[in-house]
């Protein structure tokens, strides 16, 4: 055989780590390009936020007072308060854009060149998982920076590093949820009910908009929604990460549910399983 | 050799010689009720061209998802070089090269990304990819096209890409469905000329699935598939003998019509 590279015997060397670590990089490099090849994504990846502060935030400063409550130990205005959520709000967003992308790549195919990977499947759906929560970290930073010159910031730089461990989880979080709805969606079409009954109830029975005393006193049974939603937790764990501290309750519930929620999407994508029906384009 | 017996000794047909390249045994596989295969078995020998051979909806596309591990085998065994797809799937993906029938590249990315990301999904690192798939581009004439985005490819370019693709990971068994649906002439002959080539040269088994019988040759080995049953199988030339027709055209259309035709292509 005339091949150019040293080994020539096909699959003579094993999968070793080193191989494992090619194979996350390829895939988390692949979502990165394509996303570089849709930037409109980005920019309304980015626009969404910065519209819901500039605006909802501003418009409803003087609405809304936020007492002291932790991690703040100062009254806040309603922009910073609301900024947590709406750092969730990008990682929930890309985490179902990565679902609505797997459930295009599953009709058009490309999904199985993935999926025909000799690597377990549990592992190349953790890298996708992986990229898509990459990709969303550049767009909380990117948030964050513009976010910066409207004199939003964090107490401390420090911040900025401490938030991150928190945006990963989150991200994963998010993402994982994201993955576990495009093994049940079975066309493209049917996204637009995942935008009704997943994104907007999520978002506001959350603590993302208000605070959750101030739910209380409008609706116990709403706060009670709202405490048993992961995306409030997801949303404490970066106020609080901002703020370098550690909400261990939603750290608890963030780490168990993005282990729910991958656990669930590896075993629907599991051959044996269907989820994944004929799809068969003619 | 009756038609849909199952043979799972298949691969010990050729005596202590290497296993056959793949060896599809006793399989059955349904959707609910309609059942989209029944107890399917044959094998093809390394360095062979066999050609499995059916009309739109014969089960072609499933028995492809089976043997990619897209679905689980329900009944019966799929083996690549001797690995159960089911039991040993890295082993046996690993073997494996596929084209498949919709257009998997990346259309916003270059050929070179679209075979980068490839390689990682086999664990090959970015200098072996380098000069392997220059290699691959240059067999199928795409060396010079390397840093163009895949959009800008017409239909059998990209379909050349594919199979430079599929071949990246060194494969020694491949399997193509319905690899030249939808190009024209020239790039029909010329891919099945590439993969035919590849046969003669390098020793790789092919499994190439269509509809189009003027893609046989007297020689290739045959597996006529018909409403998920196999209806006969062997060299393209015995085939036509035993159904006492003058080719494989007609003898494809006798076996089918014996079969009855009530599944006519949809």
């Amino acid at each position: 055989m005339s091949g150019s590279t040293a080994s020539s015997t096909p699959g003579a060397q094993g999968l070793g780590l080193a191989q494992y670590a090619i194979c996350l990089k390829g895939i988390v490099w692949r979502e990165a390009l394509r996303y570089w090849h849709q930037r409109e994504r980005f920019v309304s990846a980015l626009v969404r936020p910065l519209v819901w502060l500039f605006i909802f935030a501003a418009g409803f400063r003087s609405v809304l007072g936020v007492s002291i409550i932790p991690p703040y130990d100062t009254y806040v205005l309603y922009e910073v308060y609301i900024t947590p959520g709406l750092i969730a709000m990008i990682e929930l967003f890309s985490g179902m854009q990565s679902s609505l992308s797997m459930v295009y790549d599953r009709e058009m195919g490309n999904m199985r060149t993935l999926l025909v990977s000799p690597f377990p499947r549990w592992f190349l759906l953790t890298s996708k998982l992986a990229a898509g929560t990459a990709v969303s970290l550049a767009q909380v930073y990117a948030f964050l920076l513009v976010a910066y010159f409207w004199e939003i910031e964090p107490p401390s730089p420090w911040g900025y590093l401490t938030v991150l461990p928190a945006l990963v989880l989150a991200g994963l979080m998010l993402g994982a949820l994201g993955m576990l709805l495009s093994s049940l969606i079975k066309q493209l079409e049917n996204f637009a009910g995942v935008m009704n009954f997943v994104i907007f109830p999520m978002f506001f029975a959350s603590s993302a908009l208000y605070p959750l005393w101030r739910v209380k006193e409008g609706s116990p049974w709403l706060a009670t929604i709202c405490e048993l939603n992961p995306f409030t937790h997801a949303v404490e764990l970066i106020r609080f990460a901002l703020y370098e501290q550690i909400n261990f309750l939603a750290l608890a519930v963030v780490l168990g549910t993005t282990i729910f929620f991958l656990g669930a999407a590896i075993a629907a994508y599991d051959p044996s399983r269907g989820m994944l029906k004929r799809r068969e384009g003619p | 050799m009756s038609s849909s017996t199952p043979e799972p000794e298949a691969a010990s047909n050729r005596g202590a010689s290497p296993p056959a390249a793949l060896v599809v045994a006793a399989t059955s596989h349904s959707y609910g009720k309609r059942k989209a295969l029944e107890n399917v078995g044959f094998s093809v020998a390394q360095g062979s061209f066999s050609v499995l051979l059916g009309l739109n909806g014969a089960g072609k596309s499933t028995l492809f998802c089976l043997i990619t591990r897209l679905f689980a085998t329900q009944r019966g065994t799929i083996r690549i070089f001797g690995f159960d797809v089911n039991r040993a799937p890295s082993e046996a993906l690993r073997r494996l090269g596929v084209v498949f029938q919709a257009r998997t590249l990346d259309l916003d990315l270059t050929v070179m990304q679209n075979l980068s990301y490839h390689a990682a999904l086999h664990g090959i690192s970015g200098q072996a990819t380098k000069l392997r798939a220059g290699f691959v581009l240059d067999q199928v004439k795409m060396a010079d096209r390397a840093r163009e985005k895949v959009r800008d490819l017409s239909g059998g370019q990209m379909r050349r890409v594919e199979i430079a693709r599929a071949l990246l990971h060194r494969p020694r068994m491949l399997l193509l469905d319905e690899p030249t649906a939808g190009l024209d002439i020239k790039a029909r002959a010329d891919i099945l000329k590439h993969v035919r080539g590849l046969v003669a040269s390098e020793g790789i088994g092919v499994l190439w699935a269509t509809h189009l019988i003027d893609e046989i040759e007297p020689g290739d080995d045959v597996v006529v598939l018909h409403e998920g049953k196999i209806l006969d199988r062997g060299n393209a030339s015995e085939i036509a003998a035993r159904a006492g027709a003058a080719g494989m055209g007609p003898a494809f259309t006798a076996l089918t019509g014996a079969a009855g035709f009530e599944g006519e292509p949809k």
